[in-house]
């Protein structure tokens, strides 16, 4: 495939682990680096590259999966959505099983809810014009990489007046919880491994203030293993040099000002939403979007009463810390044992880019139990 | 969730519409192409371009000059080494 295959050659990822190997010689401490989209964390464990970067890097898996980030409450509001007589409720299947307070979207389907996965937002929009006597919902979440398709969704709606069809929307924001992560005391970072997709869409200017108010040098990353080494050598340049830079090692898809065809849309549809609640990680100023008033009849929380209550993560859950990256997955009690991706407690246990599943699926106990003792 | 898959368009459905077929891999899909769609570059001429596809939309042109720069600094390195 088309700059897959060449971005997974062993010859490149030694030759990158040799020159990593070399450059860390010369760190004078050992680093953290924060890989921030859920995607990277995905690739890292599915090719085993934590294991053979040299010790002194530790890659902390940040707050990118927008599955793990979804408190409760949001998912006891879909639940309700769901739970109208004429609604057919659309999501992508990663939201299927993150549980809310009583039940995920799964179990209450098994109950008889009608809640249907879909590939893409169009596939629900295409589900409301076949059945113009329901209510059709679709469950919009996602990052910046995910937002231009809901709002292109809402558009072909729009011009196409149909008027059985709303979303719920759950987008939120990486520049905002970036800040939220580096105004975080107990997080020493040394750089970043930043997220792909996401600066396909916005570009990599809005990095910026991560070199010059916070002086951490970030590298926009592709997500094969070779991209993912060759981000990390460039990371090490930087600190090895003195440099907090933005860099992009993904420059085949990401420009510097992102796709303005994308960013238009998004404008054109959504607002920025005050306060989104983060699991784990709690408010966090403008970070999500809302739908602009101009399109309130494609909004279900305008069309639909929802609980919108507060709903505190299970106590045993240790989501929060695994977010912000305090903690490791095996540290939290229940990891493993009550805590397993077929019946999740916390919902980084639920995707594959959640750090507690790719643990989990990708066998780290072993590694996990010998750092333990 | 914010993972791409590349594919190639090989035919526009409806213009109008923004539509078109991709080949990903030999499967054929249909998708959204407003993303990658402006004055320089109106959908007709979006067949035979490499794209990133994403839930059902193409999000990007996948620029074939920096993929070749990158994997020749990649080449460089595998070579002093
Ligand atoms: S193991 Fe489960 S309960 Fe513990 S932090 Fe991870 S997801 Fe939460």
């Amino acid at each position: 495939m088309k700059y897959v295959d060449e971005f997974r050659e062993p010859e490149k990822a030694q030759a990158l682990l040799r020159e990593i190997s070399k450059l860390c010689q010369q760190l004078k401490k050992p680093i953290k680096i924060m890989e921030v989209c859920g995607g990277h964390t995905h690739s890292i464990f599915k090719y085993g590259i934590e294991e053979v970067l040299p010790d002194v890097i530790e890659l902390i898996h940040g707050p990118g999966c927008p599955v793990c980030v979804m408190p409760k409450g949001r998912l006891d509001d879909a639940i309700a959505i769901s739970q109208n007589a004429n609604v057919i409720f659309a999501t992508f299947g990663d939201a299927m099983r993150v549980p809310g307070s009583k039940a995920s979207l799964l179990q209450v389907r098994a109950k008889g809810a009608d809640i249907r996965m879909v590939y893409s937002p169009l596939d629900s929009l295409q589900i409301a014009r076949e059945n113009p006597d329901k209510e059709v919902v679709f469950f919009a979440l996602g990052f910046e990489t995910t937002v231009p398709s809901t709002a292109l969704t809402i558009l072909q709606a729009d011009a196409e007046k149909i008027n059985n069809f709303s979303m719920f929307c759950n987008h939120v924001l990486v520049i905002p919880a970036l800040q939220a992560l580096l105004d975080n005391p107990d997080l020493q970072l040394d750089g970043f491994v930043g997220p792909g997709h996401v600066s396909m869409v916005i570009g990599t200017d809005p990095y910026e203030f991560i070199s010059q108010q916070y002086h951490k040098p970030i590298v926009v990353s592709g997500f094969e293993p070779i991209d993912i080494f060759q981000s990390i050598w460039m990371l090490l340049q930087q600190l090895v040099e003195n440099r907090c830079e933005v860099e992009n090692q993904y420059n085949r898809l990401v420009e510097k000002t992102g796709n303005h065809q994308a960013i238009a849309a998004i404008n054109k549809v959504f607002a920025i939403r005050e306060n989104f609640d983060w699991r784990g990680l709690g408010d966090i100023p403008d970070s999500g979007l809302k739908i602009r008033p101009e399109y309130a009849q494609f909004d279900a929380e305008q069309k639909f009463t929802v609980p919108n209550l507060k709903v505190a993560d299970h106590k045993a859950c240790q989501c929060g810390e695994i977010l912000k990256g305090v903690l490791k997955p095996w540290q939290c009690k229940v990891f493993g044992t009550a805590c397993t991706p077929e019946s999740p407690i916390g919902s980084c246990m639920v995707s594959s880019e959640g750090a507690c599943a790719a643990y989990y699926k990708y066998s780290r106990l072993s590694k996990a139990s010998v750092l333990q003792k | 969730m914010c993972l791409g898959i590349p594919g190639k368009i090989i035919e526009i459905i409806n213009a109008q519409q923004k539509l078109a077929i991709v080949d990903i891999g030999g499967v054929k899909r249909q998708i959204n192409i407003a993303c990658i769609v402006n004055e320089q570059h109106p959908a007709e001429s979006c067949v035979g371009d490499w794209v990133l596809v994403h839930v059902g939309f193409a999000m990007n042109r996948i620029n074939e000059q920096e993929a070749l720069e990158t994997l020749k600094i990649l080449e460089e390195i595998v070579n002093i080494t």
